[in-house]
């Protein structure tokens, strides 16, 4: 699997032109765009694509709910930069797939779905299982296609390859009615390539803007990097570095960021945002210019937009012109392809000294370490941040981790630290509950030589937890971590601060994660202290097949520090206890 | 402030669809929106009216560019440009008031297209201030305005202008685009006087 990628491969059999039925095109020009395992669930609309499957050099992984066919796509795509496929009937096929296709919608993921739909004479009549999918989907997809004649499939879907995976990439959904499917037409994969692609016209990076981006950067006394999800789809690592390096500035990186920027790279600061590290967020606050390569400042990352880095200056490398000045407003805008602007803006940039930034906050970083939970003595309570760093120092931080969202996914975020691009697949923009099971089963066909980590809270993994039976079937090696707190904890979490402890609809009771696993056929065992966390890890790694670890960890335990959502990016929430006041708070007030 | 966008669209099914749905989704009130075949073969030209902060120009028109079957998207903001609409207006007119009707008409320098003994129909092409004038002197009599239909607003640089992408798809090689204009009408002269 995944040996000749999305990299077009012309099947000998099939050239030259060849009569077929729409249902062979379909996969014939999926093989021609490289394509060799999609995920998906049948059902009559489709039924006729599936029948001309076996004539395909295509692996299907039958899924059990079509939201986890998206969701593994997508994780196909974010661990490889290919396009991810997932395939569904029409009617409740098609609209499961919707979550799957937000999550890669906002994530700029590029995936296709294909869905198939009745036939074109009912098209519109309430038929059995049809529904409007594109009308569904126009607004989470970069495009999409309804297609009912033979004659237009390989176009399409072509057509659909290309709108995914470039520019900003994303998700594009090709509907396909059932007679379409039946029906045959000459199939010619060449002749379907669609018309170069077109560059937003609106893409910009003039001499000029070069040229004042590099003196604000020699002019910069207190310079940042932000770097974001942009760095890892551009391919920008090598120029990040450099820029960063040649003109000594600290990179602080998005969660969709992280692996962007080697965590254990001197320069680097770590994560940013609501539950970033104290020194990140405040080093944006007192910063004098601000690089943001590929990413758009989301508010999970500024706070409060008015109270936001408001010393610095502001440049931004990014490839949609519809992000810049959207959230902030910049000083210079970069509208081009990251890595190509970083390369035309090197050589324009020459070494400067920063050590005296650097000695600042390489200052508030000591503070903050005392407050680390890591650091305190082992209490005999487990904590998920325990766990967290114990994977990465037993993994060397050579795997993929896959986490869900929540609690667990911060803590993933700030102890696992992510060396490589790739290495962290998470569900940031849509922050999707459920996406980490499904993920990891795509990013496992991907790379199935790494190491591969399912990191999930005990609510989200019961969103999608149906997939472990497709783990078995299609005899994946995957590892599963569950931090299992016993609550919705984020949203736990936030009813403490700011709702008065009312834990209502939180508390969460769970199936013995070992014995549902068990039922699967999958082996696992449950952690109860921090002594037993190394050797279940290497238990879990060294099993043949997947193997499932459940955490149970300190319940009422929150991620530090937090900025509250409306607050100012340094008014953080920091972890209480015997610190007293914050010598970092008291030097940002000076 | 009021923003005008032409845009030229792919002529496909859904197309609206998707510039409408844009528009909503960032939460935009369209004011108008005229659609109609352009000089290109597979191609409608749109000219799109809303109301919105000065600054959501940019991002408005990096959207529409952002939907894949819209081939070229001008922000006419403050450049010269002559915009119309079209207006057809039913009013209630007897043989006996009908030639007060006909003496206003000639004044607007618009045309009766539809006579019948109960009403007779409207039909004014000009600038927005120009119509408001018109229907202004006819709402003078409650009750005499029966239908308006209005098209919404049309809008065309002045002067030899080609985007960089009608430019790149080889458009003003083989057609040829005269040079400035003869428009009579300015956009600024009382309606009532032109
Ligand atoms: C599909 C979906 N529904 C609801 C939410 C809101 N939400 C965010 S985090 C969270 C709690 C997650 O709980 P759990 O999976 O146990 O992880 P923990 O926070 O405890 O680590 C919820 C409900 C969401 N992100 N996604
Ligand atoms: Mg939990």
């Amino acid at each position: 699997m995944g040996t000749n990628g999305n990299a077009q491969a012309t099947n000998a059999r099939l050239n030259p032109p060849t009569r077929l039925t729409g249902a062979e095109i379909l996969w014939a020009t999926l093989a021609g765009e490289g394509v060799d395992t999609v995920f998906g669930y049948p059902g009559g609309a489709i039924l006729p694509a599936y029948d001309a499957l076996r004539k395909f050099p295509i692996r299907h992984v039958l899924v059990r709910h079509e939201q986890c066919a998206a969701h593994m796509a997508d994780g196909y795509a974010r661990a490889s930069g290919k396009v991810g496929v997932a395939i569904a009937t029409s009617g409740p096929g098609a609209t499961n797939l919707v979550t799957g296709i937000a999550t890669a919608m906002l994530d700029s993921v590029p995936i296709v779905c294909i869905t198939g739909n009745v036939s074109s004479k009912v098209l519109g009549t309430d038929a059995f299982q049809e529904v409007d999918i594109t009308g569904i989907t126009l607004p989470v997809t970069k495009h999409n296609f309804l297609v009912n004649k033979t004659d237009d499939f390989a176009q399409a879907i072509r057509h659909a390859f290309q709108i995914a995976r470039c520019g900003r990439p994303g998700p594009v959904l090709v509907d396909i009615t059932k007679d379409a499917q039946q029906g045959s037409a000459i199939f010619d994969f060449e002749a379907a390539k669609p018309r170069a692609y077109r560059p937003h016209p609106m893409l910009r990076v003039e001499e000029s803007g070069l040229d004042q981006a590099a003196e604000l950067i020699r002019n910069a006394k207190r310079p940042v990097i932000l770097a974001g999800h942009g760095v890892m789809e551009s391919g920008a690592m090598e120029q990040v570095r450099a820029l960063a390096e040649r003109a000594q500035i600290p990179v602080g990186l998005t969660l969709l960021g992280l692996g962007g920027f080697p965590a254990s790279h001197p320069l680097s600061l770590g994560m940013m945002g609501m539950h970033g590290e104290a020194w990140v967020n405040h080093a944006i606050q007192e910063s004098d210019l601000l690089i943001a390569c590929g990413m758009r400042f989301d508010d999970r990352v500024t706070g409060t937009l008015s109270s936001y880095a408001l010393k610095a200056k502001k440049i931004h490398i990014e490839i949609d012109p519809a992000e810049v000045n959207k959230n902030v407003k910049v000083d210079v805008a970069l509208v081009g392809d990251l890595r190509q602007v970083l390369e035309d803006l090197l050589p324009r940039v020459s070494g400067r000294d920063g050590s005296a930034w650097l000695k600042t906050i390489e200052a508030s970083k000591g503070v903050v370490a005392v407050r680390d939970i890591k650091n305190l003595p082992d209490s005999g309570h487990l904590y998920a941040a325990h766990v967290m760093h114990d994977l990465w120092r037993i993994t060397g931080g050579d795997a993929v981790v896959v986490t869900d969202v929540g609690q667990h996914q911060m803590w993933e975020a700030q102890y696992f630290h992510h060396e490589k691009p790739r290495t962290l697949i998470t569900s940031g923009g849509l922050g999707t509950m459920g996406f980490a099971l499904p993920a990891a089963i795509g990013v496992k066909f991907a790379c199935p030589e790494k190491d591969v980590w399912v990191v999930a809270g005990d609510g989200g993994f019961q969103m999608t937890a149906a997939e472990l039976a497709t783990i078995v079937q299609e005899k994946l090696k995957i590892n599963i971590a569950i931090i299992n707190n016993g609550y919705l904890g984020m949203v736990r979490q936030w009813q403490e601060f700011f709702y008065e402890r009312n834990y209502e609809a939180t508390p969460l009771v769970s199936p013995d994660f070992v014995k549902l696993a068990d039922a699967h056929g999958i082996p696992g065992r449950t952690v109860r202290t921090r002594a037993e966390v190394a050797e279940a890890v290497n238990q879990a790694r060294s099993a043949p097949g997947a193997f499932l670890l459940n955490f149970l960890v300190e319940k009422e335990e929150s991620v530090y520090p937090m900025i509250p959502a409306g607050s100012a990016l340094h008014e953080m929430i920091r972890r209480p206890g015997r610190w007293g006041k914050d010598p970092l708070e008291e030097s940002a007030d000076e | 402030m009021l923003h005008t966008f032409v845009a030229y669209v792919e002529d496909l099914p859904g197309v609206l669809t998707r510039v409408a749905s844009l528009f909503r989704r960032l939460n935009i009130n369209i004011n108008s929106l005229t659609v109609g075949r352009s000089e290109r073969a597979g191609l409608s030209r749109l000219t799109l009216v809303c109301e919105a902060s000065a600054e959501a120009g940019h991002r408005i028109r990096a959207s529409l560019f952002k939907l894949e079957n819209i081939v070229d998207v001008d922000d006419i903001a403050q450049a010269p440009a002559v915009t119309r609409e079209l207006a057809l207006i039913k009013v209630a007119a007897t043989p006996q008031n009908r030639s007060q009707l006909f003496d206003l008409v000639e004044v607007f320098r618009a045309r009766i297209v539809d006579l019948t003994s109960e009403s007779l129909i409207i039909e004014m092409t000009g600038v927005e201030s120009k119509i408001e004038g018109l229907l202004e002197i006819l709402r003078e009599d409650e009750g005499r305005i029966l239908e308006i239909c209005r098209s919404g607003k049309m809008t065309m640089r002045r002067g030899h202008h080609l985007s960089s992408v009608l430019r790149a798809m080889g458009a003003g090689e083989t057609e040829t685009v005269e040079p400035g204009g003869n428009e009579t009408q300015e956009e600024g002269l009382p309606s009532a006087l032109e």
